[in-house]
């Protein structure tokens, strides 16, 4: 069994994050690079089914960038080799043109299990899971916190909200994103980096994959970036823990008029 | 043919809040473009009062919705879409809005703007705002093609007052064969709380609760007095005083209540990307150079094991 992992590379989320003059575009320069946060959890699930069941895991990636840098860290946390998908064409791309993107290369590599992170640390769109599963005509379950593989069926508990927690079952193919809680990633030790660096890692282009600039040409685009509303001073209240509890009560009431 | 559609969710026949604030948004940017408001419905509930926030129409697939199957959901949004004709559609972004709404995108081959705390009219089209990167910045976001599907933050509009007459209901037919999946089991929490995402009101504890217990004997019963929903942070998360479901923040939830009251919680910048967007922010902390009073509306620097349970009283005594 072939199980895929979609993981992308987001600006480690304590960077800080520049807007371009202009404020159509997220400055690139100067930001450092890694997995996104969700996507560890992904990659760890793909790794223990494997162990479980056997099989291979195989990563992939889109971007108009390089991420093979970040793709080889992941290697060595145990998949067996990876697709990075690089290409201009890229370079704007939405949701639906990185779905388009790796549901033709997860088809390629035959995948029959996806993992994914339940959303990426930049856009934060929680689109391209559904979006490959939609694509590749497979169903998809969100938010998984726990995951067991029996031959070809599975089952998964998704977290819809609330603290409503649903058993899922099903057959393979399935696309599953992985919630917080699911397993605790494992570190990358140092036998594993040296034996990374020799795992196959094969970058392709949109056309290598039969894609023309048309086929993920973007429909969303952002603009007028700008950094998040200024609140206006913070208002400290004084005195005991009495006083303040009293005065915070009446401003919420009164003042804010959210009691 | 062209008007906007509202997903109007509801449980078990009762409107949720959503339904009617999206109504409420979606009645103006309607009136601004000169085409009319539909609803969608899934399942039984009142659709034909659904006119009284200026649905001029409600689309009704029929079936049972009661337990959630991702395809379903989807297949029944795209009949709905079809139906109307509608060339915006406007959704909670909940559970639903974060599952099913990305795959009805790819189903049309359109776009999708996730989270939108604003919608307004530009050059003929509705056009999204929405925070992206963890809070750290927002942008407009525009569709090209439609249906252009927007999912809206919870709390970012106001309640529409209701008005008008009932609403002409459309029955949609829907061909469904079944996913594959089955829902075998669900697995209730014991408290009644609102999910974090829908909260209007949410209390979090951070790191200096010190215990399970604490958390359990100081954070929650402020959060039972307010009515609100207990959040945490990471650290009070990874230390077990609080659930994996209640982390606000960039790897948990994304909140945007009206009021969120932070009790022993520094504001780390991933905590920040959570809740920025909170209308008052309540910041209760001993350490006067604590990040999160930069981002808060009120503060109060003291001791939390003092301020919170004097805060509970109050509240009592106020809200009883
Ligand atoms: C990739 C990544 C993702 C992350 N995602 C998230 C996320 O989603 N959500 C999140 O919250 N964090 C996240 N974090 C962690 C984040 O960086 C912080 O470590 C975390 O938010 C800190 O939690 P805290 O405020 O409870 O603890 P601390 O930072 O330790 O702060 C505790 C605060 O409590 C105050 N305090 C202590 N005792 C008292 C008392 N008796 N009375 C009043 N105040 C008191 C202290 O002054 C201090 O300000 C993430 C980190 C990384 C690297």
């Amino acid at each position: 069994m072939k199980i895929g992992v979609c993981i992308k590379s987001t600006p480690d989320t304590s960077s800080r994050i520049q807007i371009n003059p202009g404020g159509d575009d997220l400055s690139e320069a100067g930001v450092k690079w890694a997995t996104s946060p969700y996507d560890m959890f992904a990659i760890e699930e793909a790794v223990q089914t494997k162990e479980a069941t056997g099989g291979e895991v195989i990563l992939f990636s889109a971007s108009h960038q390089d991420t093979s840098k970040e793709v080889r860290k992941a290697l060595a946390l145990g998949p067996d080799s990876a697709v990075c998908i690089q290409d201009d064409g890229l370079a704007k791309a939405d949701s639906l043109s990185f779905a388009t993107s790796l549901a033709k290369a997860i088809e390629a590599e035959g995948c029959t299990l996806v993992f994914t992170g339940k959303r990426a640390s930049d856009g934060n769109n929680i689109q391209v899971p559904a979006m490959v599963a939609e694509l590749l005509g497979w169903p998809h379950v969100s938010f998984v916190t726990d995951f067991e593989l029996d031959g070809e069926s599975f089952k998964a508990v998704r977290a819809v909200g609330g603290g409503v927690e649903e058993v899922i079952t099903g057959n393979l193919p399935v696309v599953i994103t992985a919630e917080r809680g699911l397993n605790s990633p494992r570190y990358a030790k140092l036998p594993m980096i040296v034996k990374a660096k020799k795992k196959p890692l094969a970058t392709k282009s949109l056309a290598d994959l039969g894609l023309t600039a048309d086929d993920v040409a973007p429909i969303v685009t952002l603009s007028n970036y700008e950094p998040p509303a200024e609140r206006g001073d913070c208002i400290i209240l004084e005195g005991d823990a009495a006083t303040t509890a009293k005065e915070l009560v009446r401003r919420l009431r009164e003042e804010a008029k959210v009691l | 043919m062209s008007g906007i559609l509202v997903l109007a969710a509801h449980a078990g026949g009762t409107f949720k809040r959503t339904a009617t604030e999206l109504l409420g948004k979606g009645k103006e940017l309607a009136d601004s473009l000169g085409v009319p408001l539909f609803a969608a419905v899934l399942g039984d509930a009142p659709a034909a009062d659904l006119g009284q926030f200026g649905a001029s129409k409600v689309f009704v697939v029929g079936g049972d919705f009661s337990s959630y199957d991702t395809l379903h959901v989807t297949a029944a949004l795209k009949a709905a879409v079809d139906a109307s004709g509608a060339t915006v559609l406007l959704a909670p972004s909940d559970f639903t809005g974060a599952d099913a709404m990305p795959r009805l995108t790819a189903r049309f081959r359109t776009g999708q703007a996730t989270e939108c705390t604003d919608l307004r009219v530009e050059g003929g089209r509705v056009v999204g705002r929405r925070p992206t990167n963890g809070g750290k910045v927002s942008a407009d976001v525009h569709v090209s093609k439609d249906p252009a599907i927007f999912t809206v933050r919870p709390s970012s509009f106001g309640q529409p007052a209701a008005g008008g007459g009932a609403a002409e209901v459309v029955a949609v037919a829907l061909d469904f064969a079944g996913s594959g999946l089955t829902l075998v089991e669900s697995r209730k929490p014991e408290t009644t709380a609102v999910d974090l995402t829908e909260a209007e009101r949410i209390v979090s504890g951070g790191r200096s609760l010190k215990s399970k217990e604490s958390f359990d004997s100081v954070i929650r019963p402020l959060s039972d007095a307010l009515n609100a929903t207990t959040g945490a942070s990471r650290a009070a998360v990874d230390a077990h005083f609080a659930g994996h479901d209640e982390q606000v923040g960039e790897t948990g939830k994304t909140v945007n209540p009206v009021l969120y009251i932070a009790c022993g919680i520094s504001g780390q910048v991933q905590h920040l990307g959570g809740m920025r967007t909170s209308k008052v922010i309540v910041a209760i902390n001993k350490d006067p150079e604590a990040p999160i009073f930069k981002h808060a509306t009120y503060g109060i620097v003291d001791d939390l094991f003092d301020v919170v349970p004097a805060l509970t009283a109050e509240v009592k005594a106020a809200l009883s």
